[in-house]
């Protein structure tokens, strides 16, 4: 490697000191949630998997890892036709045409959910669906869609618009189209998009604090409920389940991209 | 086949649903919540006078802008340490480094802040350390405060400040790299004078990104902050839902939306929102 440019002593140690910063924060919540204690902290006189247990007996807990659940496959489902949909329709007709969409696609990632939740506060009152699965669904599904839209747009782009005018021109209908020639192309992307959009509904707290108070009372909400009042190691076995739980689906994300590259 | 050139009106219907949604369920409530604050509690500017005569209006601005600023620097520095090392690291050092931002990246934020606060709380893992080894006989106050929310918001914001740093990055080309090294500038010199001039645009694009991200976080702060140290996202929740004053809530909201508009139209020129987010996964 001679002439090759390296990092110096100092941009090596920072780098080091940021990635340890980053990983072992939430790396030391696997030890908490092992302890022998009734308090949070490490290990004293061995591990034990109590608090796991008391996690996973308790009705409450289990109820809203339940509900996030069912709510982030709704949603999930939602943002992932309408996405779809979308994305291919905007790579379809010309950019020009479809700028404002695009324009509009961005923006549940810039606006602060606090301002979108406190517009649904509001909003879903008349409707009535505060407090309702539907309601929460909604809200997730739709801020979701950038998400699909992005993996999508990514997936069409190395996609030879020509096979989509061969198929036409042989006769195939629109919907003949997309389900034999397009949607079987781009199914990583639309997969990727689905991970993200579950993982998106499955952790998002701000609009289920202004929409949502006792019917629904999903896993993110039971969490911040237990940060606030008591902070006991069974709080450390739920991060630790949801840990593994998003590393599982970002390592299938990555095998799935994997195995359609190679 | 006349319509192969020109998309027929099918196309346009696909793109229907997601754009009904959007206008029905994301643009409507914020437009009609926003128009709050010039009708409630009467019709007028009265409740933007309040940031000119208001003083706990002003204090959590002033925090706010206080907090972010700090925040994008340390991000941008921890996540320029990062970027650099990812950009020169060998094929395989380079997926772990990875790996060390994207998973963060993907782990609920609540967990990260309950990790904060098992380690910086008094009775914390860095607290009863410290003490045991005798090199305090206090606790440090880590958490509760603007320290606390600032260490948990910069781990928060790094791995958005590695990303767009990282793709300006890639493209500079390594050959520079080694033409400088080979007439003789030093490894200081060549970051300096090469390297650093050449990565600016990301940087710049992290800063705005870092920025604009800060500006309107609620739960971190909340959490780490112990309802002491108020941000603008936790002030609004505790305007509408405590204090049920939503003309205050929603004018703040507004200035919050207004102040990152104007942030990202003022950079547009350097910074191409379409694909920070397109290189985000």
């Amino acid at each position: 490697m001679d002439g090759a440019h390296t990092p110096g002593p100092f941009g090596r140690g920072l780098a080091w000191a940021t990635a340890l910063y980053l990983v072992l924060p939430i790396l030391i919540i696997l030890p908490v949630a092992l302890t022998d204690q009734r308090y949070l902290s490490l290990p004293q006189d061995g591990i034990s998997f109590e608090h796991f247990r008391t996690v996973l007996s308790s009705p409450e807990w289990l109820g809203s890892i339940w509900q996030s659940f069912t709510i982030a496959i709704a949603a999930t489902v939602l943002s992932v036709v309408a996405g779809t949909l979308c994305a291919i329709g905007c790579w379809r007709i010309s950019r020009r045409a479809t700028d404002l969409i695009r324009v509009l696609m961005l923006l549940p990632l810039i606006i602060p959910s606090i301002v979108y939740a406190i517009g649904l506060y509001r909003y879903f009152g008349p409707l009535g669906l505060l407090d309702r699965f539907a309601g929460v669904v909604l809200a997730h599904g739709v801020t979701g869609i950038p998400y699909v839209v992005i993996t999508v747009s990514t997936a069409l782009a190395g996609f030879d618009p020509r096979l989509e005018q061969a198929a036409r021109g042989m006769g195939a209908s629109l919907s003949q189209t997309l389900r034999w020639v397009i949607l079987p192309r781009i199914a990583p992307g639309i997969f990727s998009g689905a991970i993200f959009a579950f993982i998106h509904s499955w952790d998002e707290l701000v609009m289920v604090l202004f929409i949502a108070s006792r019917d629904v009372f999903t896993l993110p909400r039971r969490i911040w409920d237990g940060i606030n009042e008591n902070l006991d190691p069974a709080m450390a076995a739920v991060a630790v389940l949801l840990i593994l739980f998003t590393t599982l689906l970002l390592m299938a994300d990555r095998a799935l991209r994997r195995r359609s590259e190679g | 086949m006349s319509d192969s050139g020109r998309p027929g009106l099918g196309w346009w219907l696909l793109i229907l649903p997601a754009l009904l949604l959007l206008l029905a369920f994301y643009v409507a409530p914020i437009v009609q919540v926003l128009a709050v604050s010039v009708t409630e509690p009467e019709m007028g500017l009265g409740n933007y006078e309040r940031i000119f005569t208001s003083g706990s209006v002003q204090r959590v601005i002033l925090t706010t802008l206080r907090i972010c600023l700090i925040t994008t620097v340390f991000a941008l520095l921890l996540g320029y340490g990062i970027a650099y090392a990812i950009t020169l690291a060998s094929p395989r050092m380079k997926g772990w480094w990875i790996l060390a931002v994207l998973v963060p990246l993907w782990i609920s934020v609540l967990v990260r802040a309950f990790a904060w606060v098992t380690l910086l709380r008094r009775q914390g893992l860095i607290n009863n350390t410290l003490m045991e080894s005798g090199l305090i006989s206090e606790p440090l106050p880590l958490v509760w405060n603007e320290f606390g929310i600032i260490v948990g918001m910069v781990h928060y914001m790094v791995p958005f400040a590695v990303l767009p740093m990282l793709s300006s990055m890639r493209e500079i080309d390594p050959r520079l790299l080694a033409a400088a090294r080979g007439l003789g500038a030093s490894r200081g010199d060549t970051f300096r004078r090469v390297f650093l001039p050449l990565s600016m645009p990301g940087v710049i694009a992290a800063g705005v990104l870092v920025f604009i991200f800060s500006l309107g976080f609620y739960i971190t702060p909340a959490i780490l902050g112990g309802g002491k140290t108020l941000m603008v996202a936790e002030w609004i929740s505790l305007q509408i839902l405590d204090l049920i004053r939503w003309g205050l809530g929603t004018m703040m909201a507004t200035m919050l939306v207004l102040a990152i508009l104007v942030t990202l139209a003022v950079f547009s020129r350097i910074v191409d929102l379409r694909r920070i987010f397109g290189s985000g996964a």
